[in-house]
């Protein structure tokens, strides 16, 4: 066996195959040259969602319509959780828009390399398209029903102010994180069916620990400042606190504890990225 | 060089065979054992390395190497196992080589099944741009070969159907339609003719002509030893791993055939698949073979055309069978089909009784040319609705061998597979005195 050929060698389309990792650049480089190809598997997963079911698009506005209702009805009503000056229908809305797009986006990402497991076994494309392709029809859910939050402010008379204008931020944030924790379940799932059991559990519990149902100004008065820290590293906490900040105008999240907690999702997302490209490689022999 | 296309050097593969360990003696033992694996998961979960299920380890591509230059059509023969698929999967880039490169100059598009990529749900139109994208084809290109594709496929008054409507053969054509579309420098394909029905296959032989002669590259993994030699001019024969001869596709098919047979021993059937036989078969085959003619060592008894053969087929009947037929298809060992003889024809019902059972079939003068043949044998009992109870499929059966020149000045004898013995001429005039 001879050495390979040195990269500089290679003529524009020339591909070397050998074991190990190829350059984070090459793959940056293969991925962009394949966005067509993101675009047709989001375009796929969306078609295919929306054209089955008759409830389609029904389906993504009755979701989080029916969770605010029942969120109102246990936690509000029966719970007592006090949402302070703001109506509580609104104020869970606006913590349960931006958590399922966390949720499906997350668990989607996760079970996205296993749902391809045929394809990926035929054909190579890089490998990042298929969980980043698989987000954004959770996006898609996400924008129809956005639909009911215009309908909420209206009804609620809330006044727009500029800071609606951040909210996109905030929505990216969301998808983000979910990515960065997806990345990791995506090729962990490869390997070891049981994530997919663990994660709708994991997220269960994930949501309970988010200040989906009740306000953050509760949980920074029960629990001593030690906490808050660690509470806030979630960095849905950061999301939700978000919508409200420009939604409603609350202002519960000290500016510090968000920083931190994005400083931690984008180590994790490129933690994600770098394990992720250790194991696409392996993909077809474990799938 | 410069015309190397693709350079494959010292090309391994490793995979691991789950196999149990041997239980560790006390308890202790066993917990550190056991500490022992879980540490070395969780190290191979963090290094991203393949898992190590096992401890047996076999190499399915040993040390290959070669090289193919610009415009050649290259076959890939050899048994299954023989490391084909792994190796146009490490060329595919769809898994990695354990040890060893590859360098291909060039796009490259990869066919490893038909309809990659479709989906049930979407119409054939949709399917059309989904499985061309993930493919590798640009969305301009689909749209500019879109009618081509509905019409090679020949579907096109289906096209705004849902793909699962369509029926096998349908969705078969429209998946093979979107790949002979591809156009990248270098194309591996593997084993997609086997699919569709004859006229489709044609079409699809002679779409794969027409690639080979347009100045692409090809690699052609398949088990249809006449397209190899129709389609390829070089072939590449793989043994357990490792290239075993690489040359003409004549010379290279020859030497399968050899090593094939002689590895396939005359009456031994555990080779074959045999997943039909369950507890409820009522009769399987458990040995074949053929009397008389000539036997040289291990090769198949040989016989000269127009000679007698008996063929014997040893059963093993676990029930009584009543009624059931036989169904014998004669193929030259490449593929081609020559013949068949079926119980059926003659109105006989095999009857067979618990224990062993033999059927004698003879043939009586067999009109063949020089060559290689095998043979499929399909037990159908009554009731089974033509799916047959027991089947068998490519079992080397014969050899007829060289006969002397026949005189005449026509050099490319043997010529198909039928060499008719009773044949009468008859002539415009008789010149006399000849």
């Amino acid at each position: 066996m001879s050495e390979p050929p040195l990269p500089g060698e290679l003529g524009k389309h020339s591909i070397l195959i050998r074991p190990g990792m190829f350059g984070m650049l090459r793959t940056l480089h293969e991925t962009w040259a394949c966005r067509e190809l993101l675009y047709f598997l989001a375009w796929r997963d969306i078609h295919v969602r929306y054209k089955q079911a008759i409830m389609g698009f029904a389906w993504a506005l009755l979701q989080p319509l029916l969770t605010m209702v029942v969120f109102t009805l246990v936690f509000n009503r029966i719970a007592g959780i006090d949402s302070g000056n703001i109506a509580y229908p609104v104020f869970s809305f606006t913590g349960v828009l931006p958590w399922q797009l966390f949720q499906n986006s997350m668990q989607r990402c996760s079970e996205s390399v296993v749902n391809e497991a045929r394809v990926l076994t035929k054909v190579y494309f890089p490998r990042f398209i298929i969980p980043f392709a698989s987000v954004i029809s959770a996006l898609a859910d996400f924008c129809v029903a956005l639909v009911i939050l215009f309908g909420l402010i209206i009804y609620y008379d809330i006044t727009p102010t500029w800071r609606f204008a951040v909210l996109p931020l905030f929505i990216a944030y969301a998808v983000f994180a979910a990515l960065a924790v997806g990345l990791w379940l995506s090729a962990l799932n490869a390997r070891f069916r049981d994530v997919r059991h663990i994660v709708p559990f994991m997220l269960r519990l994930w949501m309970f620990l988010s200040p989906v149902a009740y306000p953050l100004s509760t949980f920074i008065k029960k629990f001593p400042p030690a906490f808050h820290w660690v509470y806030t590293i979630n960095p849905m906490v950061g999301v939700i606190e978000g919508f409200r900040w420009a939604l409603l105008g609350t202002d519960s999240l000290e500016p510090a504890l968000f920083v931190n907690s994005v400083i931690i999702t984008v180590l994790l997302f490129i933690g994600g990225v770098v394990y992720f490209r250790r194991v696409e490689r392996t993909f077809a022999d474990v799938l | 060089m410069s015309d190397t296309i693709i350079k494959v050097d010292g090309i391994s593969k490793e995979y691991r065979i789950g196999g149990t360990k041997v239980a560790g003696g006390n308890l202790r033992e066993s917990v550190v054992n056991f500490c022992r694996e879980q540490a070395e998961t969780l190290k191979s979960i963090l290094s991203g390395a393949a898992p190590d299920s096992g401890t047996e380890k076999f190499w399915a591509l040993d040390d290959v190497s070669f090289e193919v230059k610009e415009g050649e059509v290259v076959g890939i023969i050899g048994r299954n196992g023989a490391g084909k698929s792994t190796l146009l999967k490490i060329l595919s880039r769809i898994t990695e080589p354990t040890r060893g490169w590859a360098l291909m100059n060039g796009r490259v598009g990869s066919l490893l099944e038909v309809g990659t990529g479709f989906h049930q749900a979407l119409s054939g139109r949709e399917n059309i741009f989904l499985s061309g994208a993930i493919l590798g084809m640009a969305r301009s290109e689909i749209k500019k070969k879109f009618d081509e594709i509905v019409d090679f496929a020949g579907i096109d008054k289906f096209i705004d159907t849902p793909v699962k409507r369509y029926s096998s053969g349908m969705q078969v054509r429209l998946g093979f339609a979107v790949a002979a579309h591809l156009e990248p420098e270098i194309l591996i394909i593997d084993e997609v003719l086997a699919v569709g029905d004859v006229a489709f296959q044609r079409k699809c032989l002679g779409k794969m002509d027409e690639v080979s002669k347009s100045g692409r590259t090809v690699l052609f993994v398949s088990h249809n030893m006449p397209a190899v030699r129709s389609l390829c001019t070089r072939s590449i024969l793989l043994e357990e791993g490792k290239l075993v001869y690489d040359g003409s596709s004549d010379t290279c098919i020859d030497k399968y055939m050899e090593r094939n047979i002689s590895m396939r021993r005359d009456g031994d059937l555990s080779f074959f698949r045999r997943d039909r036989i369950t507890d409820a078969t009522n009769a399987f085959m458990k040995n074949i073979r053929v009397t008389g003619g000539q036997r040289v060592d291990e090769h198949l008894p040989s016989f000269t055309s127009g000679e007698d053969v008996e063929i014997v087929m040893e059963y093993e009947v676990r029930r009584p069978v009543r009624g059931a037929s036989l169904t014998l298809n004669l193929n030259k060992l490449e593929g081609d089909k020559v013949s068949v003889i079926y119980t059926g024809d003659k109105d006989l019902a095999v009857d067979m009784e618990p224990g062993t059972s033999e059927v004698k079939c003879r043939i009586k003068g067999l009109p063949l040319t020089p060559g290689l043949y095998q043979m499929n044998f399909g037990l159908n009992e009554s009731g089974s609705k033509g799916r047959a109870t027991d089947y068998l499929v490519g079992v080397p059966l014969f050899e007829i061998s060289e006969v002397p020149e026949t005189g005449g000045n026509f050099p490319h004898r043997p010529w198909g597979a039928v060499q008719w013995s009773d044949v009468e001429w008859v002539m415009p005039c008789d010149v006399e005195g000849r």
